[in-house]
This record gives structure tokens, C-alpha cells and sequence, in this order.
């Protein structure tokens, strides 16, 4: 175990929070006038029919969508995202929060090791020695201490997400965020993933899951967030999302559960 | 056929002289230089702010839409009556890098298009600067897709330098229009020079092939 990774996940810092996040796409309102707040050490789940907004949420967290209105605060006072960003903005916000990506988009000319050092060193500032020993570290802890000179294509699917949230774990963030981890992948490949999240949010880490897995909300959640129309429906318990008798919940469970 | 040998025995070396003299130098210092063109004009035809972008389609349109052999006149002709005369081989290598590196800049600008969003997304999460993800994330994976179409400007380039004999340098075709005017043997010099172009491009090939080779080594063999 890294003392990165013996690091208290609350450690006194406050929640992320995020209040008025509007985004319109033309005359689409993906996400109107959303406020949430993010526990430190807990994961929150997102969940909703698609086109609810819940990947546009996650996406404005890291600023990959830019909000046309709202404000986020990582714990160290607000900063308004609304309107053109600067180059200092967005970095401040991204060194915080990283994305693993429905497709992992990892970078196929570099190995896993590579892809795991590559922003360590670049935008943090890691010595190289000191990224790929964290590195080895992360990739260990996916359970791919024997891929690290494997190149994304010679992994499969469930592998190359793996290597994809050991790359966001050696950012070190205080939020890691997942856009449907496990959308692309076969339910096989799927378990391995669900088994790293797992284990992720048994360490008390901070995540926020989009997802449109029901057995996962119900088994790695400590919270719901369910999302209609770009608004947030219900917010709670996992508990209370799955005996919710609310018309629009239930049909959600039944579409999706029945699939 | 004895004549035949003999002839090409006998100018080969003559040849041999204008292929590493001017041919290959020529080439090579122009498709240096063109390659450095393209990737600048390939980069502020995508991100410039509008007047450079303009002024990259620009020269794009001006190098592509006008005959080679045309722009080496008024580079070598028609320049020195305004009072800038560069000697023919510089002439010859400003205007065979200009129009190669119009052509590649095409080139170079595809292979960028090409990168899927999600490595641009990639590049953000985790922070990268917008130089750091070209040098590192970008160039890299766009020097794979750029390598066959530059491949081809290359060989292109080679194949035009045989137009500079028209502004009085001395290269393979040059030296194949003398021996076959003093020789009366146009049909034996001519095809020697075209097996001696042939050969080249080959080599090139081969090279375009060990390249591919050696930047796809990542890349499961299909």
C-alpha cells in the first residue's frame, strides 16, 4: 500500500458542490438550474433514462461540457463556470476531478505504464522514476501488476478500463468521475470492472458513477441521484431510490431492471 | 542489345554524378523543408484565429492550382527582375518545397482530423496542455495516419525535380537529354533514366514500408 494511498479521503476538506449548472445544447435544456452536493469518501450514483443529462452533469464537474450558467465549489470556495473559462480555471478544476470514459479512450501508441505516467509526469510534475513506481502502483491495484509493457490493443476490453481508472488514479483526484464504465464492455468483462469500483468504494473513495446498471447502484452506492428531463427527481438513499413509489421511478426500474 | 549496354555503361556514371549532386540533395532538402511547412500550415489551418487560417488556405490554393514547372519560372525567371535572384538551386529548392509542402500539409491536416475526440477528452481530464497533448498525444498517433499519403508527396517530389533541367540545373534528366542529343539514342538514354527514377521511388518504398513498420509496432498486424 502507497501512503498515496493510505491518505485519508476527507481529510476536513468540504463537499464538491455544484449550484445553478445550466447547459443548453440549442433549444435543448440538458441540465437546468442543477445543485448537488458530493460527500467527500461516499459514491454517488447517477442515475436516469438517457438524454436525462446525467453524463452532461458529470461532464460539467470536469468541465469537458462548459456550463452556460452555474458555479463549482472542490471544497475550497466557488468559482463561477458560467461563461468563457480561462486556461487557469480549467486547470484548477481538472486538477481536482478525472474522468474514466464509457470508451477508455487510452492512448493506443503508449503501453499501460505509459498511459498511467504519461500526465504524472507532464502536468504534475512527477519525476519519471517516482510516476512509473506509482504507476506500477496504481496498475497493481486493478490487478494488472503483469500488463503494465502491454500496449491498449493487446488488452481486452475489461482490461483496457482498468488501465483507464489506474490512469485517472495516478492524478491523484479528489473526485473521480466514470461516464457509464461499463456501457462497452460484455457483462463478463463488466464484473471485473464493477469488482475495481468496488473495491475503490470500499477504500472510501470520492466517485461519482453515471451508470445504467441497476445491480451496481444497488450494490457499490451510498447514493442516488436520479435525474428526468435535466432535473434532479429524487435524491437519497439507494434504499429509498429502489422502494421509491413514485410512477416515473418505477418505470425506469422496470425498463431498465427488465433488460 | 550490345549498343544498348554499352551506352548505359558509359553515361552511367555521368548519371550517377547528377543523381548525388543535384537529384537526391534536391530532394531531400526540399522534402525537409516542405514537411516543416506542412505541419505549420496544417496547425493554423486547424486552430489559427481566422486571417492566418485564411492566409494557410491561401497558399494551399496558390501551390496546388498553378504547374510546378510554372512556379519554377517565375521563382527563377521571372523573381531576378524585381531584384531577387537565389541561383537555380536554391530557386529549384524554395519552389519544390513550397508546392510539396502545400500538397503535404493536406496530408498532415487529415492525420490530425483523423484522432478520435475521446484522446482530445483523454488529454483534458487529465490536464495535459494543449502543446503536451500535440507532442505527446496528437503527433505521435497523426505521424502513423500521414505516413502513406507523405510517402507519396515524397515520391512526387523526386519525380518533379526532374523539371529543373528547364532552369539550367544539370540532374539525372539533364544529363540523359545530352547523352541521348549527342548519342542520336533517345529511346535507349530515356529509358535508363526512367529505371534510374524507378529505382529510387522503389527504394522509397521499401523505406515507407520499414517506417509503417516501425511507428505501428503497437498495432496488431491486420
Amino acid at each position: 500500500m502507497s501512503a498515496a494511498a493510505d491518505r485519508p479521503r476527507t481529510d476536513g476538506r468540504g463537499p464538491l458542490r455544484l449550484s445553478g449548472i445550466r447547459k443548453t445544447f440549442g433549444d435543448l435544456v440538458a441540465l437546468d438550474d442543477i445543485s448537488l452536493e458530493v460527500e467527500r469518501g461516499r459514491t454517488t450514483v447517477l442515475l436516469g433514462p438517457s438524454g436525462s443529462g446525467k453524463s452532461t452533469l458529470l461532464r460539467c464537474i470536469n468541465l469537458l461540457e462548459q456550463p452556460d450558467a452555474g458555479r463549482i465549489d472542490l471544497g475550497e470556495g466557488p468559482i463561477d463556470v458560467g461563461g468563457r473559462l480561462s486556461q487557469r480555471t480549467l486547470r484548477t478544476v481538472r486538477s481536482r476531478s478525472t474522468m474514466v470514459f464509457q470508451q477508455f479512450n487510452l492512448f493506443p501508441h503508449l503501453t499501460a505504464l505509459g498511459n498511467v505516467t504519461l500526465a504524472p509526469v507532464e502536468s504534475r510534475g512527477l519525476r519519471r522514476a517516482e510516476a512509473e513506481r506509482f504507476g506500477r502502483e496504481t496498475l497493481a491495484k486493478v490487478g494488472l501488476a503483469d500488463k503494465v509493457d502491454a500496449h491498449p490493443e493487446r488488452l481486452s476490453g475489461g482490461q483496457q478500463q482498468r488501465v483507464a481508472i489506474a490512469r485517472a488514479l495516478a492524478m491523484e483526484p479528489d473526485f473521480l468521475l466514470f461516464d457509464e464504465p461499463t456501457s462497452a464492455l460484455d457483462p463478463e468483462l463488466a464484473a471485473e470492472v464493477v469488482a475495481v469500483l468496488a473495491d475503490l468504494a470500499a477504500e472510501d473513495r470520492t466517485m461519482v458513477v453515471v451508470t445504467h446498471s441497476l445491480a451496481f447502484a444497488r450494490q457499490v452506492a451510498d447514493r442516488v441521484v436520479f435525474l428526468e428531463e435535466g432535473r434532479i427527481l429524487q435524491d437519497g438513499s439507494p434504499a429509498e431510490f429502489f422502494e421509491s413509489q413514485d410512477a416515473r421511478l418505477r418505470r425506469f426500474r422496470d425498463v431498465i431492471g427488465s433488460v | 542489345m550490345p549498343r544498348l549496354l554499352e551506352l548505359w555503361i558509359d553515361s552511367l556514371p555521368r548519371m550517377l554524378a547528377a543523381l548525388v549532386e543535384v537529384t537526391i540533395p534536391l530532394s531531400l532538402l526540399s522534402f525537409a523543408i516542405a514537411l516543416a511547412i506542412a505541419v505549420v500550415m496544417a496547425l493554423l489551418r486547424l486552430y489559427a484565429p481566422a486571417p492566418l487560417k485564411l492566409l494557410a488556405w491561401a497558399y494551399v490554393q496558390v501551390f496546388r492550382g498553378t504547374p510546378l514547372v510554372v512556379q519554377l519560372f517565375i521563382v527563377f525567371f521571372g523573381l531576378p527582375t524585381i531584384g531577387i535572384d537565389l541561383g537555380a538551386f536554391t530557386a529549384a529548392v524554395v519552389t519544390l518545397a513550397l508546392n510539396s509542402g502545400a500538397y503535404s500539409s493536406e496530408a498532415v491536416r487529415a492525420s490530425i482530423l483523423s484522432i478520435p475526440r475521446g484522446q482530445f477528452e483523454a488529454a483534458q481530464t487529465l490536464n495535459l496542455s494543449r502543446a503536451t497533448t500535440f507532442r505527446k498525444v496528437v503527433a505521435p498517433q497523426a505521424m502513423r495516419i500521414a505516413i502513406p499519403p507523405l510517402a507519396n508527396d515524397f515520391i512526387d517530389l523526386v519525380k518533379g525535380t526532374s523539371l529543373v533541367f528547364a532552369i539550367t540545373l544539370i540532374d539525372v534528366f539533364q544529363v540523359g537529354r545530352q547523352v541521348a542529343a549527342t548519342t542520336f539514342e533517345p529511346l535507349i538514354m530515356y529509358t535508363l533514366v526512367a529505371l534510374i527514377y524507378l529505382v529510387m521511388v522503389s527504394a522509397l518504398s521499401v523505406l515507407q514500408n520499414l517506417l509503417e513498420k516501425k511507428v505501428s509496432s503497437h498495432v496488431r498486424s491486420s
